[in-house]
């Protein structure tokens, strides 16, 4: 750890979101769009990170990486501890070498993300001659290893191909095999089955637990879908409007979700609906950052608000053990779960 | 009464070759499915399956190679100019992104009042404007949102414009294009009841296209399953989730995502491999089949019944659990 970096007191193996304030330019303004997020990924388990779009879930695990600065991302206060030492205070080959490395992505666009211009053999191996000390030979030999651990059937011809001639499913396989190339201790998934078909979904969400729990990995698993949550998440935190409105196990959010917001939100899944019936809504749109209530931030959309529901809230405002929720009315009768139009 | 009859439809296209030549690629094969009125015909597939194809040669976006179709009776698919015109006026399309639907430089007023141009245009300025206003306000956009344009809306709000643009024209059939793929769960299901609602008070029959099941399970009456071009079961949505005949369907009800933890099922030992590729002859689903046998490199079947009967084109079905 080098010496000048600002150290955490906890060193045990983590990756921490501590505190962490996220400014973004609208309008050539700074607004914030993340607002003291607070996270503890572990080595061997699932973190759900799940909220709808613009709630703050993906430019919170880009900064994780450090991603985001260019298109004019600013952290405002709080910071990132990786086994302790601090993201923010890691010189900038230190931060390159972690990237990919100690801590790697796997993205939503398996169409995106390849370069069509290469083959897949020497996307790989350019990563693993980026992060390991191999010659060509060893990184060819690591490549193929790697395609056979991600179930790729046939790894040798793949090698030689070129993206578009793969499906979307087998695209992802090699965006995750490149994930894996330097042997990460933590992995960020934003999104890694959105694109794909749901019987490809599955194939690669069993791959992903099967990597997860052979590799010891700590994964931050970004998404929208609390069918994925329900996969593969061993903890949860729930995110709306730029905070963590709710956390706790998998089995604490899914048993007995508690603040309003989660529980609507799992209401209106056509999956646990009767056929044909009207679906729960949650009332209203998700305020953009910039137009966010000094108090609850769900409050303009939510049955239960009362004038206290002004003031700001603490994550610990209802509690059970490990499990909390941002609400003063956490399990109150939520007439919300209500149908309206 | 079949509000919306499709009959032996196919359409290929050619792959690959820059300048013609390439391969001819059979997208849809021999589809034949019937919409009644009032109901909600789901066609589900993954990507490729042709349910767009199929779809977009139902409203004749798209001529068919082989086949016919046939809106409130009369046949569409050969109907041209100014009698396709007038046909159009029943059938009406949503289209999955609201926003690449809608230009971007026409106000929401001009946008969704297109339509009254065309099918209407006794109508002047003013009835133009208050039709749409009162067809907006049907699908819950307030007046305010007249004389705004399509950035200022949130995606939600963009598919109820989407609607209300389709509507406008009183159609009584809606083509729905994968409506809510691109929307968030809890505005997805805003959309979905305010389609509901609307079907009920206009009568309404809807074709709807989609790959999500679960939301197919929600909406629909009845389902085609598509896979490679062809519909390998269609019946009743109690039918078709309830007690699945042909194998792509039970294992396209397998790999739903899951609703709560509990659920968890570990790896079934296909080692997590991809099945891919569809045989060019035989049963379209033998190569990924595990039921497949000998005889099924011999089966080519496509359904040909319209009946509301629960078919499957399939030797060896599953047994009804």
């Amino acid at each position: 750890m080098a010496g000048h970096s600002s150290v955490n007191t906890n060193t045990a193996r983590s990756l921490e979101v501590r505190e962490l304030s996220l400014s973004v330019p609208i309008s050539g303004e700074h607004v914030e769009a993340v607002s003291r997020v607070s996270l503890v990924l572990k080595p061997g388990r699932v973190l759900g990170l799940v909220g709808e779009s613009g709630c703050g879930k993906s430019l919170t695990a880009q900064a994780i990486l450090r991603l985001g600065e260019h298109q004019g991302v600013m952290r405002e206060s709080g910071d990132i501890f990786l086994d302790g030492e601090s993201l923010f205070s890691m010189e900038e080959e230190r931060l390159r070498r972690m990237r990919g490395g100690h801590v790697s992505m796997v993205f939503q666009e398996p169409m995106t993300a390849l370069n069509p211009v290469f083959s897949i053999g020497s996307q790989i191996t350019e990563v693993i001659r980026l992060h390991l000390d191999m010659d060509k030979g060893e990184a060819n030999t690591r490549a193929l290893k790697l395609l056979h651990d991600v179930g790729m059937q046939d790894a040798e011809a793949v090698l030689k191909q070129y993206p578009d001639a793969l499906s979307g499913g087998m695209r992802q396989r090699v965006l995750i095999a490149m994930a894996m190339a330097a042997d990460p201790a933590y992995i960020i998934a934003d999104e890694p089955t959105t694109a794909l078909d749901v019987s490809v979904q599955k194939r690669i969400i069993q791959l992903l637990r099967d990597l997860q729990r052979q590799r010891n990995l700590g994964m931050l698993l970004v998404t929208h879908d609390f069918g994925l949550v329900a996969e593969l998440a061993d903890d949860v935190a729930v995110m709306y409007a730029g905070q963590i409105v709710e956390s706790g196990s998998v089995e604490q959010i899914f048993n007995r979700p508690a603040h309003p917001y989660t529980r609507a939100l799992m209401g209106c899944r056509p999956e646990v609906s009767e056929p044909g019936a009207s679906l729960p809504v949650i009332a209203g749109q998700v305020p953009p950052p910039g137009n966010w209530p000094s108090g609850c931030h769900f409050a303009k959309r939510c049955p239960l608000a009362d004038t206290a529901c002004s003031e700001p809230i603490s994550i610990d405002a209802w509690s059970d053990g490990k499990h909390q929720a941002r609400c003063i009315h956490a399990e109150e009768k939520l007439p919300g779960l209500e149908v309206a139009l | 009464m079949s509000v919306l009859k499709a009959d032996g439809l196919s359409k290929s296209f050619r792959r690959g070759g820059l300048w013609g030549g390439g391969i001819s690629h059979k997208a849809v094969n021999n589809v034949t499915f019937a919409l009644k009125e009032g109901e909600t015909l789901a066609i589900v597939g993954e990507s490729g399956s042709g349910k767009s194809t199929t779809a977009r040669m139902a409203m004749r976006l798209l001529d068919a190679d082989e086949g016919s179709v046939h809106l409130l009776g009369e046949e569409i698919t050969s109907a041209s100019g100014n009698t396709l015109r007038i046909l159009r006026k029943d059938i009406q399309m949503v289209f999955q992104d609201p926003f690449a639907s809608l230009n971007p430089r026409m106000k929401i007023v001009e946008t969704v009042g297109e339509g009254l141009r065309v099918h209407r245009p006794e109508m002047n300025h003013q009835q133009r404007r208050e039709k749409v206003a009162e067809t907006l306000a049907l699908c819950g956009i307030g007046e305010e949102a007249l004389d705004r344009y399509p950035h200022q809306f949130s995606g939600g709000q963009r598919q109820r414009v989407g609607i209300a643009r389709a509507l406008i024209v009183e159609p009584k059939v809606l083509v729905l294009d994968e409506p809510v793929s691109a929307l968030d769960v809890s505005v997805q299901a805003q959309i979905l009841n305010l389609l509901k609602k609307i079907q009920k008070e206009r009568n309404l029959s809807y074709l709807f296209i989609s790959h999500d099941l679960s939301v197919v399970r929600h909406v629909a009456d009845r389902v085609a399953v598509m896979f490679a071009g062809r519909v390998v079961e269609q019946g009743t949505i109690e039918e078709v989730f309830g007690a699945p005949r042909h194998p792509y369907t039970k294992m396209l009800l397998a790999a739903r995502p899951i609703a709560h933890p509990d659920q968890r099922k570990e790896n079934n030992g296909n080692g997590g491999l991809d099945r891919e590729g569809v045989a060019e002859s035989g049963c379209v689903f033998r190569l990924r089949c595990a039921f497949a046998q000998d005889d099924c490199a011999g089966f080519e079947a496509s359904i040909q019944s319209d009946e509301s009967e629960h078919t499957y084109a399939c030797l060896h079905p599953l047994d009804k659990s």
